[in-house]
């Protein structure tokens, strides 16, 4: 039976005819080509990279695709390169604290959505599916304006104080999640005298942990990914440089050393995929609540 | 998880004395107020008087070092008339929109549909196909500069092997945007998932009913598939379009990569490397914004995104309204 696609599957087993058994094959070979030859294209430009930045300078210039010397120091080079330990300081400290404060208060705000009925709950529901959905660019020039007013351009804070006050994103994420949750463990918790403030902790928490979770993975993801933000607030103050904004430029100071380059481009997605292949489940969960539930 | 709960005796909850419901009640506003407090903040601080304040500086000249003078509509005169590279912009960010969503649309449904129907190994493919989705745009633009590079990159020498000569990709204005269009096809995962999730939703037993019926693959994928998954794919389609209208990153670092310049240093030479092929609408905003400062100027064209965007928000909204999405599942 492993030949058999999922959806062809009879209640009632016979043995299929000659004819039918090969075009079943047939169609199994067809998908499973088509499955390979996608991951493979998917994988190469990875498998690229990871040759290509443990080649000498030279043969990085040349159209060779396999290493004839393996330099591994490239990755030791680079550091040397450019202040990479720096930049990662940066990416880390602007993707931790986001996160952090990102669930401080966007997870009472996902609760009170959820959890809690009143009026006027849907309609602020609404005003955070709309900011979710504007483009950052629309907004951005008064925002600056702000935070020029208070001298803080050329930090990262512009990026990181806002998630004190609620990120659209998380907190739609986090509340259709947390609707899930059948009313009635709260409504019990509510008749044993439980403040909403102990549910909160005590229950949704951690009923609603992979939800939860899956927020934090997205938040701290857009932070290291992002690009725009530190841009825009770092772009003239190098020393406070994320790794995206130092990538971009790297290969204008770097031209003929794509070795390098391609050296620097693993180091940043290195943690995104470590991270990723922790907690594959969170974000694949996470991306079926953002998506519209069919 | 209720143990602690438990501990406390539920039976005051029965008869409560008014007087003490009021006050609950009272509490209960407050609870509700102070969970709401970040968001209410955060959206007056950083959405309403953003949307205000770039409606009102669209309407001024303003420079960031003096304060804005009024202008009248000034702004928006230049901006239809004779701002040179108005429509290239909205053009490149009108074709990347269309390219991308409907190449991803088409492509994640095929990539779907084939992993819905493979039993053993689907895992790993799905991690194969999601991975690219996850990594930094900014690395992602570099590495396909690079296997894109026309002559010493991969893929130009993969078609060489079949006699094929290669485009020159990121340096061929009329290649640059296609480059791109490929780019977002590598890091389409996330719609391969979203989709995946809807086709593992539809009931099984329709398309033995169809099959046995007599309905060939193409029949079952057209009077099922599609309108099961009908939501599904309109969420993709406008979210798609309202993430291509914002359209910045990649096309900032390819261009800048393949012209060995930097925009980061303030040189924006550039920017649209080659000849203007790249220049989407949100750079063309973000040059005349924080590198001229016309910043009254770049008001009205973030009035322009406004305008569009939210006319795509209107319909996501209405769409996820009718799903139920702002409903509670009991």
């Amino acid at each position: 039976m492993a030949i058999t696609t999922a959806r062809s599957a009879l209640p009632v087993r016979r043995r299929a005819p000659r004819n039918v058994a090969w075009s079943r094959f047939l169609s199994w070979l067809g998908l499973h080509a088509v499955a390979v030859a996608i991951a493979i294209a998917f994988v190469a430009p990875l498998v690229f990279i990871l040759l290509t930045a443990v080649m000498t300078d030279q043969q990085a210039l040349t159209p060779d695709l396999w290493p004839r010397v393996w330099r591994w120091d490239n990755y030791v080079t680079v550091f040397r390169a450019a202040p990479l330990v720096t930049y990662f300081a940066n990416s880390l400290l602007y993707a931790v604290l986001s996160t952090g404060l990102m669930l401080l208060s966007s997870v009472p705000v996902a609760y009170a959505m959820s959890r809690m009925r009143w009026r006027g709950r849907d309609l602020l529901f609404y005003t955070v599916i709309v900011a979710m959905l504007l483009p950052p660019q629309v907004i951005a020039i008064p925002i600056y304006v702000l935070w020029a007013h208070l001298h803080l351009t050329g930090t990262l804070w512009p990026l990181i104080l806002p998630n004190l006050f609620g990120d659209a994103f998380s907190i739609f994420l986090m509340r259709q999640f947390l609707i899930t949750i059948p009313q009635s463990y709260s409504d019990s918790a509510r008749v044993d005298g439980a403040s909403e403030l102990q549910i909160l902790l005590r229950v949704i928490v951690p009923m609603g942990k992979p939800g939860i979770a899956a927020a934090a993975l997205f938040s701290f993801l857009n932070a290291w990914n992002d690009y725009f933000g530190p841009l825009l607030y770092t772009g003239e103050n190098q020393a406070n440089w994320t790794l995206s904004v130092a990538l971009a430029s790297f290969h204008s100071v770097h031209q003929v050393q794509w070795n390098l380059t391609m050296a620097a481009t693993v180091l940043v997605m290195l943690p995104v995929i470590v991270l990723f292949f922790f907690a594959q489940k969170q974000f694949i969960e996470g991306i079926k609540f953002s998506g519209v539930k069919g | 998880m209720t143990a602690v709960l438990e501990q406390r005796p539920g039976g005051a909850a029965v008869a409560r004395p008014p007087a003490r419901r009021r006050r609950r009640g009272r509490g209960r506003r407050l609870t509700i107020l102070a969970f709401m407090a970040p968001w209410l903040i955060g959206l007056t601080l950083f959405f309403l008087y953003p949307a205000v304040a770039t409606l009102v500086y669209s309407f001024t000249n303003f420079d960031l070092i003096d304060d804005p003078t009024f202008a009248g509509l000034k702004n928006y005169v230049f901006l239809f008339s004779s701002d040179p590279l108005l429509w290239t912009s909205i053009g490149n960010t009108v074709w990347l929109t269309v390219a991308i969503t409907v190449g991803r649309v088409v492509f994640g449904l095929v990539a779907a549909v084939v992993l819905v129907r493979i039993k053993r190994g689907a895992g790993v493919f799905r991690t194969l196909f999601y991975l690219p989705a996850l990594a930094p745009p900014v690395a992602a633009s570099l590495a396909f500069v690079f296997l894109l590079n026309p002559a010493t990159g991969p893929v130009n020498q993969f078609l060489h092997l079949f006699g094929i000569q290669g485009p020159l990709w990121f340096n061929d204005p009329a290649w640059a945007k296609p480059s791109l269009a490929v780019l977002g096809l590598w890091t389409s995962g996330t719609i391969i998932v979203i989709f995946l999730a809807a086709l593992l939703d539809v009931p099984g037993e329709l398309y033995e009913a169809a099959s046995l019926d007599g309905a060939n693959g193409w029949q079952q994928f057209r009077s099922i598939t599609v309108p099961a998954i009908s939501p599904v794919l309109t969420f993709a389609v406008v979210s798609s379009i309202i993430t291509g209208l914002q359209y910045f990153t990649e096309a900032v670092v390819a261009g800048a990569v393949a012209s060995g310049s930097s925009y980061t240093s303030g040189s924006s030479n550039n920017l649209g490397y080659p000849s203007n092929s790249t220049l989407t609408f949100p750079m063309w905003l973000y040059e005349q914004a924080f590198h001229q400062f016309h910043m009254g100027y770049a008001s009205a064209m973030a009035m322009v995104l406004f305008l569009v965007s939210g006319i795509f928000t209107v319909v996501l909204v209405n769409r996820m309204r009718s799903a139920g999405i702002g409903e509670e599942e009991e």
